[in-house]
């Protein structure tokens, strides 16, 4: 009896929460996104710049199965094609907020004092921006380059990764074997990298994918005002903007890219909040 | 409990301070100035130090800066570089647009989210809260130009109930104006009271598990009055805090939302002007945004302190 319930227990584990209809359909949209990313090229039906036809916002067809945009191309392969550059930008821009956020969080936490202070305003400052506001000034002043907008998104993101570190971080500084690591005479870099964030690596993992999904939003919402990525290049924001206008004319070539935004953003969340549910099941189970 | 309020004016006074610094400054940085910008690559030398000298930008940074914010200040803005229009006047038309769709979204948002996230609460684990919770969540990370553009579609489009830009003429009537707006509203209350029922549905359930409300229960209280009095009054407190954050979460909704329905409000202006780099248009746009998104924020706190008596800190802490 009791043999069979650890067993089933320990299947539980295995495949946690695939019980869970919500997370294995959040894991399905992220595989095909990043199967979208990877290998592009091969997937898509038509060549992304070729005109199928030469009615603009074509209806769906054999040839084009999600209909042709607002110059007759391929909706399908446009939306392929631009789920590379909508993701290199987003991933680019949170790995450089959790790198900046990261280390400053935990360099503040463990060094307090006035680094801790200085730190804290300015990060303050920046957390009480609009970030699309923000955005909008350095696009104004720099202009629309891909570097200055990922640059943007990771400065504005990484406020808020120093506050979770920080806070993270700080609850550990008071710890006897921080303490140790002190009285061994280790240095900044060993007690920050070596003895911290070992420890805290699971919420700043689960922060990532969160801002993965944020930094897409982001991202795409500077790309749909015309202020991100730019012509002839498209992301996924650029896509819904370019053809917007198909709206009137009843086309849903806008929609589709918006969805796949919408889809992506949800999914990274989704899958977040389930596998944070079930660490915390099985935290409740032992 | 003054003197913490009077401190976290004086803070928010500051980052308006540290904004306007990196707003001037950051338009500074700009590869050749607002001068050699709007008059493109052939303009003369000549004509360049002439409309250098026109709007001032001869003069040492730190001296413009000190007149840019005193005369902001003062209501005083500048004047547009591509229209030569005082930016002022600009701002008058367009601010008041914007704040009467800011308005007419929050008076239908809160009310709704309220409701559906305190109905949420109540049926905790229920059908309702579970797929309440589910859209919310969903509806919480959608873009705004999803929403709009599907309305757009089904509404403007294919039933044509309601037109798709929301133009509002000078002359145009209350039942106009309306219809103009339905949609760019509805928008905007989607995206907001996703939040607002997610956040109050965390709140009353934090509250309903707490030992005044058992304490009610058991002494008899009917369930509505439970939740409608004593749950409800405790709720007031965070709940405020809530909205007032929603409300300046706004600001970056206002923003698409504007674009995708052509309202000639403030950030149509704010994203024509950096699309045209209208530097003196930006700032000022930018100024106001973040002014509100400040002011919104610091209501958001002090009401927080003003219903939470623990939020206050003890005068051993501020020591």
């Amino acid at each position: 009896m009791s043999a069979t319930r650890i067993n089933i227990r320990a299947r539980l584990r295995l495949w946690p929460g695939l019980q869970r209809p919500s997370l294995v359909l959040a894991l399905a949209v992220i595989v095909v996104c990043l199967a979208a990313a990877l290998f592009g090229p091969w997937l898509m039906p038509a060549d992304p710049t070729d005109f199928i036809t030469d009615d603009p916002f074509g209806p769906p067809s054999h040839l084009a199965w999600l209909g042709t945009d607002y110059m007759g191309r391929d909706i399908l392969s446009r939306l392929i094609d631009g789920t590379r550059i909508t993701l290199v930008m987003a991933l680019a821009a949170t790995v450089l907020a959790h790198v900046l956020g990261d280390t400053l969080g935990l360099l503040a936490a463990v060094c307090g004092g006035w680094v801790d202070a200085l730190l804290s305003r300015v990060m303050d400052v920046v957390l009480s921006l609009p970030k699309i506001i923000v955005g909008l000034v350095v696009v104004a002043a720099l202009g629309p380059s891909l570097h200055v907008i990922v640059a943007v998104a990771a400065c504005v993101y990484a406020a808020g990764v120093f506050r979770l570190a920080r806070a993270l971080g700080a609850d550990l500084v008071g710890q006897d074997f921080v303490g140790v690591a002190r009285a061994r005479g280790e240095g900044l870099v060993w007690i920050i990298g070596g003895e911290i964030l070992p420890h805290v690596m699971r919420p700043l993992l689960a922060d990532f994918v969160i801002r993965v999904g944020f930094a897409i939003l982001f991202l795409s919402s500077l790309s749909f005002l015309g202020l991100g990525v730019q012509p002839p290049m498209a992301d996924w924001g650029g896509l819904v903007r370019e053809n917007l206008q198909g709206l009137s004319a009843g086309s849903w070539a806008p929609v589709f890219p918006a969805l796949a935004i919408a889809a992506l953003a949800i999914a990274l969340n989704l899958a977040v909040d389930a596998v944070g549910e079930q660490q915390d099941e099985t935290a409740l189970l032992h | 409990m003054l003197a913490f309020a009077l401190r976290r004016i004086g803070t928010a006074l500051l980052v308006l301070v540290a904004v306007s610094v990196l707003v001037f400054a950051g338009c500074e940085e700009l590869p050749g100035d607002v001068a050699e910008v709007s008059l493109g690559n052939f303009a003369s030398p000549d004509n360049v130090r002439a409309l250098r000298a026109e709007f001032g930008l001869d003069r040492p940074a730190p001296l413009r800066y000190a007149d840019w914010l005193v005369g902001m200040v003062k209501g005083d803005f500048g004047r547009s570089i591509t229209t030569r229009t005082p930016v002022a006047k600009l701002l008058r038309e367009r601010a008041a647009n914007t704040g009467i769709l800011a308005l007419a979204t929050t008076v239908i948002a809160v009310p709704v989210a309220i409701g559906l996230g305190l109905l949420m609460a109540l049926g905790s684990g229920g059908a309702l809260d579970r797929i309440g919770s589910v859209t919310v969540l969903a509806l919480s990370t959608t873009p705004e130009f999803l929403i709009g553009s599907v309305a757009v579609l089904f509404l403007a489009v294919k039933l044509r109930w309601l037109p798709a830009i929301a133009y509002i003429g000078a002359e145009a009537h209350f039942g106009a104006m309306v219809r103009a707006l339905a949609l760019p509203v509805a928008t905007l209350a989607i995206v907001v009271s996703a939040q607002l029922a997610r956040m109050t549905r965390a709140i009353i359930g934090n509250l309903l598990g707490r030992a005044f409300i058992e304490m009610a229960e058991l002494k008899g209280v009917g369930r509505w009055r439970v939740v409608g009095v004593h749950a409800l009054i405790n709720a007031i407190g965070p709940l405020a805090n809530v909205v007032a954050l929603n409300m300046a979460y706004l600001v970056s909704g206002v923003v698409v939302v504007e674009t995708i329905f052509a309202y000639p409000g403030l950030a149509r202006l704010m994203v024509d002007a950096v699309q045209a780099r209208d530097l003196p248009v930006v700032q000022a746009c930018a100024m106001i945004f973040c002014a509100a998104y400040v002011v919104l924020i610091l209501l958001a706190d002090l009401l927080a302190l003003l219903f939470d008596p623990r939020a206050r800190p003890t005068r051993t802490a501020t020591a």
